[in-house]
């Protein structure tokens, strides 16, 4: 049984994460100590609202190096994978960066609304453990800031542009969509992350 | 590329989903859970609850009927009615709700908008505006949960579109009062007017009562959801066809697939 745990981001979407896994029949406590976040198998990084408010929350609970050191798979949500790239531009946020880029705000024109919210398709960019099953599926947006396309995209979604939905670079993964509310398609995410060995 | 959603609105009243006819003599539908679970398996892409006696009688959503569905369901949901402050939203979205739709108290003080946006992102924050024809344009309604108190609020539907924009709304749903519960399809004009001044995602609301009209809102108006209850609720439009004809007109759409049932396997 993976010992999962979820870190306390701050973010209100922490008790549907928690639920998503328990319907996978996973146990994942919410905690903000370190030594919990050490010891788990697969540290999940949950996070709605803004990422300079993630950030702060993690500096707070002195989390900020102690999620840089870790060497179990670890998955970011939405906020919670923004955070892990370098820097985010709303209001001009230094994140974690364990994976190299940066966050940008999407750009809206006709027929491009901003927030992007609902259901878009998942296109594969590389073969990886995490994104199997998930091409061509469709999973649940809402977010207003996104990552590009580079050589740590597993899985892309377009609106006006193409984005980064899912994201690697060695142990570090992330996901801008919300396996939590992506249906079918959210729940394989979650069986995907659970299956990376430590 | 992002589909057109479909959402089931449920109007709730002590805990139980029910229907009203002209806003009185409300038929108890089923439980909260039962009918979420039900929709989520027909392939609703986000659902709308929307608490009709929390409003009027001046108290918030109970929080835990927005625990049990946020717990139970793996599609996004917004709650409604009873909104009116920053820390009522809090309790709200913290319960687990995706979303949350604030109509009269955002006309009483619209600052309101600003303040949720603030706290929570636009993301969360959708705008429902009930609005009916006048003799120039559109006229934003009022109390509209209420028939004893329901009344035009004096603002024009198009500039208060624009306005809730500024503030920070990130969704604007558009209840077209000539069209609801007519069942005679959405109304496209004032939808079309509105999405000209609307740059956020759009919910077209009120009238659906045939899979023609929602073809119709979205190639003509090219809204991002349609809305409706009383065809979902009765079964007349059921979903997967209605997904099935939209996507065969070339709508997009995330197609209907059965529900997976899984745990994890124990090493």
């Amino acid at each position: 049984m993976p010992n999962l745990v979820l870190v306390d981001s701050g973010g209100s979407n922490l008790g549907s994460v928690q639920a998503a896994l328990e319907r996978l029949g996973v146990d994942a406590p919410v905690t903000g100590d370190a030594e919990r976040i050490r010891a788990a198998s697969h540290v999940l990084l949950p996070g709605v609202g803004a990422a300079a408010v993630a950030m702060a929350r993690l500096r707070e609970q002195g989390l900020v190096e102690v999620i840089r050191e870790l060497r179990q798979p670890v998955l970011g949500v939405c906020v919670g994978m923004q955070i892990l790239f370098e820097h985010s531009e709303e209001s001009d946020t230094p994140c974690l960066g364990v994976i190299p880029g940066s966050v940008r705000r999407l750009q809206a024109s006709p027929g491009v609304r901003v927030p992007h919210m609902g259901w878009n398709q998942l296109q594969q960019r590389i073969e990886h453990p995490l994104a199997q099953g998930l091409h061509d599926a469709h999973a649940y947006f809402v977010h207003s800031f996104a990552a590009a396309v580079t050589e740590s995209t597993l899985l892309s979604a377009d609106h006006g542009q193409s984005f980064a939905a899912l994201v690697v670079r060695g142990n570090y993964h992330g996901a801008q969509f919300h396996p939590e509310r992506s249906a079918n398609a959210g729940a394989r995410l979650l069986e995907n992350f659970l299956g990376l060995g430590g | 590329m992002l589909a057109k959603r479909l959402i089931p609105c449920l109007d709730v009243r002590d805990g139980q989903v029910v229907k009203g006819v002209r806003f009185r003599d409300h038929v108890v539908m089923g439980e909260i859970l039962d009918l979420a679970l039900r929709y989520r398996a027909e392939g609703a892409d986000e659902l709308v609850f929307y608490d009709i006696t929390a409003s009027p009688q001046e108290r918030s959503v109970d929080r835990q009927w927005v625990e049990k569905v946020a717990r139970s369901i793996d599609i996004p949901f917004c709650v409604a009615g009873g909104i009116r402050s920053v820390e009522q939203a809090r309790a709200v979205l913290h319960a687990g709700a995706d979303k949350i739709s604030v109509n009269t108290p955002a006309l009483q003080r619209p600052e309101l908008i600003d303040e949720l946006a603030r706290e929570f992102g636009s993301q969360c924050v959708v705008i429902g505006i009930d609005s009916l024809a006048a003799e120039d344009g559109w006229r934003v309604h009022q109390f509209t949960g209420d028939p004893e108190r329901s009344r035009e609020s004096g603002r024009d539907t198009l500039q208060w579109v624009g306005e809730v924009q500024q503030r920070g709304a990130g969704e604007i749903v558009l209840n077209c009062m000539n069209s609801d519960g007519v069942r005679q399809g959405y109304d496209t004009e004032q939808l079309g007017a509105v999405r000209e001044r609307c740059q956020v995602p759009l919910v077209a609301s009120g009238g659906a009562g045939a899979a023609a009209h929602f073809l119709s809102v979205f190639r003509d108006c090219d809204v991002d959801a349609a809305l409706a209850a009383s065809v979902f609720h009765s079964g007349s439009v059921p979903i997967p066809r209605l997904k099935a004809e939209l996507a065969a007109a070339g709508i997009p759409i995330r197609p209907h697939e059965p529900q997976q049932t899984s745990a994890i396997q124990t090493h």
